[in-house]
């Protein structure tokens, strides 16, 4: 969900991006992170953890913790909370440790 | 207990009330009870009614023979703690800093509420200024039974 | 390798204060930050500032940013590089930079560290739920991307962050349930804690988070009372529905790159952390690395600013840049910081400096 009012900030409307996570399309905006694209399509859950699979998601969301790592466009470890939106992004949920190819 | 939940005890706001002979102006109440390092409500006074000194860290202390009630401090207050308040014959007057969307409509009633956040009574809202020198604070002009003079502190609409 | 008179490494209130009065000094400055923009966390404070009118007080944090950051880029000596991280910082005056999978060195004259402080975890059952967020991720969420952070939420913490993010929570539209604090008294300052409190948000002392319920994100929590000696009271759990649960326990000094250079490093609780140990110009036990802002020990941006301002012209002076007025302006920002520490809520930070010092002067 976006926040469209807001008594001190403004937020103008930016334009569409569209990506795709874990094979489904959403859609984000200019100036979003992956996480904060996703977040605003209600997706929480991120990845899970490499031993016993338990739910991941963020936890900083300024690139401390490494909490919110996915795959993306097939590079896994990515800080989403960090890392920029861009048109056509594949985004996946990291599933174990991730491999570089 | 103002050091538990925030809520300062009706001894201490009345400390930062003047006699109410002299409410018949507004008048800012200043409710910082704290010492901590701040002293825009002194730098922004035009007419030099609010002191704190060299030390930042002391509370301020209002010349209530030099304030005019206008407001400045009232928006000026980074933690929201000032307001002033005038008594119009049965009606408490307030100017009370107000920082949510949507904005009170002037003329409208909303709820009054006390300082710890229960509705007490209904609250006229009289006017709403929003220049750009109160940087989106908006200064809140709001009428209330003279009875509630000590208890009241901001306004919330009726919806909720 | 590329040479470079003054590099300070992020640009924060802290580094960008720096920036600017070691500029002014007629030093070259090199400011290098993380992040795509710079400002630190100040971008995302929409609350109007404390302090006095030195540290920009009554401005909003996001309007302190832009104006630090005009500031220096007036100045034809200050240049800025975005989305580069240090990685790393060796003993002979060289800085290790990593930006868009480019790796190049820099060499320094004199180094400011003005890393910045990383939010505390707080230990209990299941939280590492997605759904539990430092207080700082929620307000980067709403102010910086405009993204809703939940409908109902509770925070965990009373200090300032804990209670201005509360209120920030509630300018955004969401229903703050209730504040939770472990101590039996709320943390930061009381005019913090009546705004909260007025606009019906529940404040609970002597609180704590118990454990987090929920599969793939938690859905509620369960509090428990603690009492005198800290240990919970049996009977007295209390369950919570709720979508995000915000934790805003302290900050701690982003000291890494400083572990590398080989400074004397201590460890002061009341500091938030690990801490440089530094002498008065804010220089650390290696010639010509200087810290400021939380890097240095947590405190209020007020600090940050004129730790910033300190050390900036203290650094360019060991580089040859001493203007007539040096002396003047140290004294100047000194009386300013301990004017900022003087009041009760300055005694935690001069109980920890004073360790610092008793380290300094021991050298």
């Amino acid at each position: 969900m976006r926040i469209l009012k807001h008594p001190i900030l403004d937020f103008p409307i930016k334009k569409t991006i569209h990506f795709k996570f874990n094979g489904i399309e959403y859609e984000g905006l200019e100036g979003d992170t992956i996480a904060s694209a996703l977040y605003a399509n209600g997706i929480k859950k991120l990845s899970e953890s490499i031993e016993h699979h338990r739910a991941r998601g963020l936890y900083c969301a300024i690139g401390n913790c490494s909490s919110c790592y996915m795959i993306v466009d097939h590079v896994p470890n990515v800080k989403t909370c960090i890392t920029p939106l861009s048109e056509g992004m594949l985004v996946e949920s990291q599933i174990g440790k991730g491999a570089l190819k | 207990m103002l050091d538990k939940n925030g809520v300062a005890s009706l001894e201490q706001v009345k400390s930062r009330f003047p006699e109410q002979t002299r409410l018949l102006k507004p008048k800012a109440i200043i409710e910082c009870y704290e010492d901590i390092p701040c002293n825009p409500c002194s730098t922004s006074c035009p007419f030099h009614a609010i002191e704190i000194g060299d030390d930042i860290n002391l509370q301020p202390r209002l010349n209530i023979d030099l304030c005019t009630g206008c407001g400045i401090c009232v928006t000026s207050c980074p933690g929201l703690a000032i307001m002033t308040a005038e008594l119009r014959e049965n009606r408490a007057v307030f100017k009370i800093p107000y920082e949510f969307i949507p904005y009170p409509v002037v003329n409208s009633v909303w709820s009054g509420v006390n300082r710890d956040g229960k509705v007490i009574c209904d609250a006229i809202i009289e006017k709403v200024s929003l220049t750009s020198k109160q940087d989106k604070t908006a200064l809140v002009t709001v009428s209330v039974d003279h009875k509630y003079l000590y208890d009241f502190v901001t306004v919330r609409t009726k919806n909720e | 390798m590329i040479n470079k008179e003054l590099i300070i490494v992020g640009g924060g209130p802290a580094g960008l204060a720096a920036a600017y009065s070691a500029a002014q000094t007629g030093c070259h400055v090199l400011v290098i930050d993380r992040n795509p923009q710079v400002g630190g966390q100040l971008i995302k404070q929409t609350h109007k500032f404390f302090g006095s009118e030195k540290q920009f007080a009554k401005t909003r944090g996001i309007n302190i940013a832009k104006k630090l950051i005009s500031d220096v880029q007036k100045s034809e000596l200050v240049e800025i590089l975005c989305d580069a991280t240090v990685v790393g910082l060796y003993p002979d005056q060289v800085i290790s930079v990593l930006q868009h999978e480019e790796y190049r060195k820099y060499h320094f004259n004199a180094l400011i560290i003005a890393t910045g402080a990383g939010e505390k975890m707080l230990a209990f059952e299941n939280n590492d739920l997605p759904g539990i967020y430092g207080a700082g991720a929620v307000q980067t969420l709403m102010n910086l991307y405009g993204v809703l952070p939940g409908q109902n939420i509770v925070m965990v913490g009373s200090g300032n962050i804990g209670l201005i993010v509360s209120y920030q929570l509630i300018q955004a539209g969401v229903h703050v349930k209730a504040l939770l604090e472990a101590a039996p008294k709320i943390g930061g300052y009381k005019v913090h804690a009546s705004k909260l409190r007025r606009l019906g948000v529940e404040i609970m002392t002597q609180t704590t988070i118990r454990r987090a319920i929920g599969e793939d994100c938690v859905r509620q929590i369960e509090t428990i009372k603690l009492d005198e000696a800290w240990q919970p009271i049996l009977g007295t759990e209390n369950i919570i529905d709720v979508d995000v649960v915000c934790i805003a326990v302290g900050l701690t000094p982003l000291y890494q790159l400083l572990a590398m250079s080989g400074a004397k490093l201590k460890y002061v609780p009341e500091l938030g952390g690990m801490v440089p140990v530094i002498d008065s110009l804010h220089q650390t036990s290696i010639n010509n690395i200087f810290v400021a802002g939380d890097v240095s020990g947590v405190e209020e941006a007020s600090s940050a600013i004129v730790e910033g301002y300190l050390s900036g012209i203290a650094a360019a002076a060991n580089v040859g840049h001493r203007q007539s007025d040096y002396q003047k302006c140290i004294e100047d920002y000194q009386q300013q910081l301990k004017a900022l520490r003087s009041g009760p809520f300055g005694a935690k930070i001069r109980a920890g400096l004073q360790k610092i010092e008793v380290e300094a002067d021991a050298r």
